[in-house]
């Protein structure tokens, strides 16, 4: 089958690479590049755990097809620590003890990155909307939103600085 | 789950899809958002031959005034983009209320409303927020542009009244006059779930009168649904108690529920109900 090459930037890293048209963005992300983090969770757009960074936008990278990231820039939760500073989010969900089994973490990482880039002092209300499109099946959200949160006082602070 | 083979193609010029399309026709998957189309492929309820990714077109992300006011919405702009509009909050409530309760926030991102309208999910929420505005799609192909009212664009579900060799490149909603109210009200099991029952509610007042009234329902048929009869009821009343009781009845007996997971089909009725008297009575109300 015909493959076309696509030149994406992950994680700030130029990339090029041959995909299959039908090859989706996950399955690039994760068997392409191995950047396992993105997870698989529901395959039908429900779960929001393969949620990565499309041009700083959240999307579900089962739902897009890696031929369409061509010239873009795609972020995984790889791509959120810096050397070995974690990002404020986090920080937020290993202080707040955010995760349970872990699996829709790096999802709700991403989701909470974007809503803090575009809104860096949301309210409670603000946090659980942006969160509405990532399902955690532990039913652990009471933590994952005080776990955005302090991130949130956490980056406002760093930016007082 | 890998969608089945196709050749894709990713034009730069309206000229180049609408070349592709004529050479492909019914063979041949337009790409916008993606966010219902992908999950059907990889379902592989669909199985084109070719996908034609519009997303590299210019000049089609955007939603904005007409010099008549009319207010037009490209192919390429998201729902996000609609979430956030000062234009739809100052001027069209109905939408501003529509916005943020399709799908989830991040499906928001990448999704259309022009793309949800050709998608013709009986379950869409943007098809009954345009047959109550009395809105309409902008079509062009090899004959030229033509506008097709939204009460004929959807034909069947998943049906739209486009030809093979058409795209839809912009919907549009007339200008609001006088005092505006409105409002679009949806029951879902969770977020990003289709409507259990949904009501979308345009009405324009002059005068202490009603000059237009736009009543639509979601969910609750094998299409979205305009209940012309409810509207009729409502246009020169008051607004009054009334009225509005008579309007909600009118919707309510127009719906064609089925009883499913969702709730029996006399609960889907009743909530049709409800969501008139609840739209009338309490929508927002703007001076257009």
């Amino acid at each position: 089958m015909e493959k076309r090459q696509i030149k994406v930037t992950v994680n700030g890293e130029p990339r090029l690479v041959d995909v299959e048209p039908r090859l989706l963005l996950v399955h690039l992300l994760r068997e392409g590049l191995g950047l396992t983090g993105t997870h698989i969770g529901c395959d039908t757009t429900s779960c929001g755990a393969c949620t990565v960074l499309f041009d700083g936008q959240p999307v579900k990278s089962c739902t897009m097809l890696a031929v369409q990231t061509d010239g873009h820039e795609v972020t995984t939760v790889e791509g959120l620590a810096k050397a070995s500073e974690l990002d404020p989010v986090q920080e937020g969900f290993k202080e707040e003890h955010a995760l349970q089994c872990g699996f829709c973490t790096s999802g709700m990482m991403m989701s909470a990155k974007a809503l803090l880039m575009e809104n860096p002092n949301p309210t409670e209300e603000d946090v659980r909307w942006a969160l509405s499109g990532n399902l955690c099946r532990c039913t652990g959200y009471q933590n994952i939103v005080k776990a955005v949160l302090w991130a949130a006082k956490k980056m406002q602070s760093e930016a007082a600085v | 789950m890998y969608p089945s083979r196709f050749r894709y193609e990713a034009p730069r010029s309206l000229e180049e899809a609408l070349d592709l399309l004529k050479t492909y026709g019914d063979e041949a998957k337009v790409l916008a958002g993606g966010q219902s189309l992908i999950p059907m492929l990889k379902l592989r309820f669909a199985n084109p031959e070719i996908l034609i990714d519009i997303n590299n077109l210019p000049g089609l992300n955007y939603h904005r005034e007409e010099p008549d006011g009319t207010l037009a919405i490209g192919a390429l702009c998201r729902h996000r983009d609609l979430e956030r509009s000062q234009l739809l909050k100052a001027k069209y409530p109905t939408m501003a209320a529509a916005a943020p309760l399709v799908a989830d926030p991040i499906v928001r991102t990448r999704g259309t409303l022009v793309g949800s309208l050709c998608h013709a999910d009986p379950q869409g929420d943007w098809a009954s927020v345009l047959l109550a505005l009395d809105g309409e799609i902008v079509a062009v192909g090899p004959q030229g542009r033509r506008t097709i009212p939204a009460v004929d664009f959807v034909v069947g579900p998943f049906q739209n009244a486009l030809n093979p060799d058409e795209l839809a490149i912009e919907a549009r909603v007339p200008a609001p006059k006088g005092t505006v109210l409105g409002h679009y009200l949806k029951l879902e099991r969770r977020v990003g779930d289709f409507a259990t029952a949904g009501v979308a509610v345009a009405v324009e007042i002059s005068g202490g009168k009603v000059t237009r009234a736009g009543i639509a329902l979601t969910g609750v048929g094998a299409n979205n649904i305009k209940v012309t009869a409810a509207e009729q009821v409502l246009v020169g009343s008051s607004l009054d108690a009334r009225s509005i009781e008579e309007a909600a009845q009118l919707a309510a007996d127009a719906a064609e529920p089925k009883s499913d997971h969702r709730g029996s089909a006399a609960y889907k009725r009743h909530i049709v109900r409800t969501f008139v008297v609840r739209a009338l009575s309490s929508g927002q109300r703007q001076a257009a």
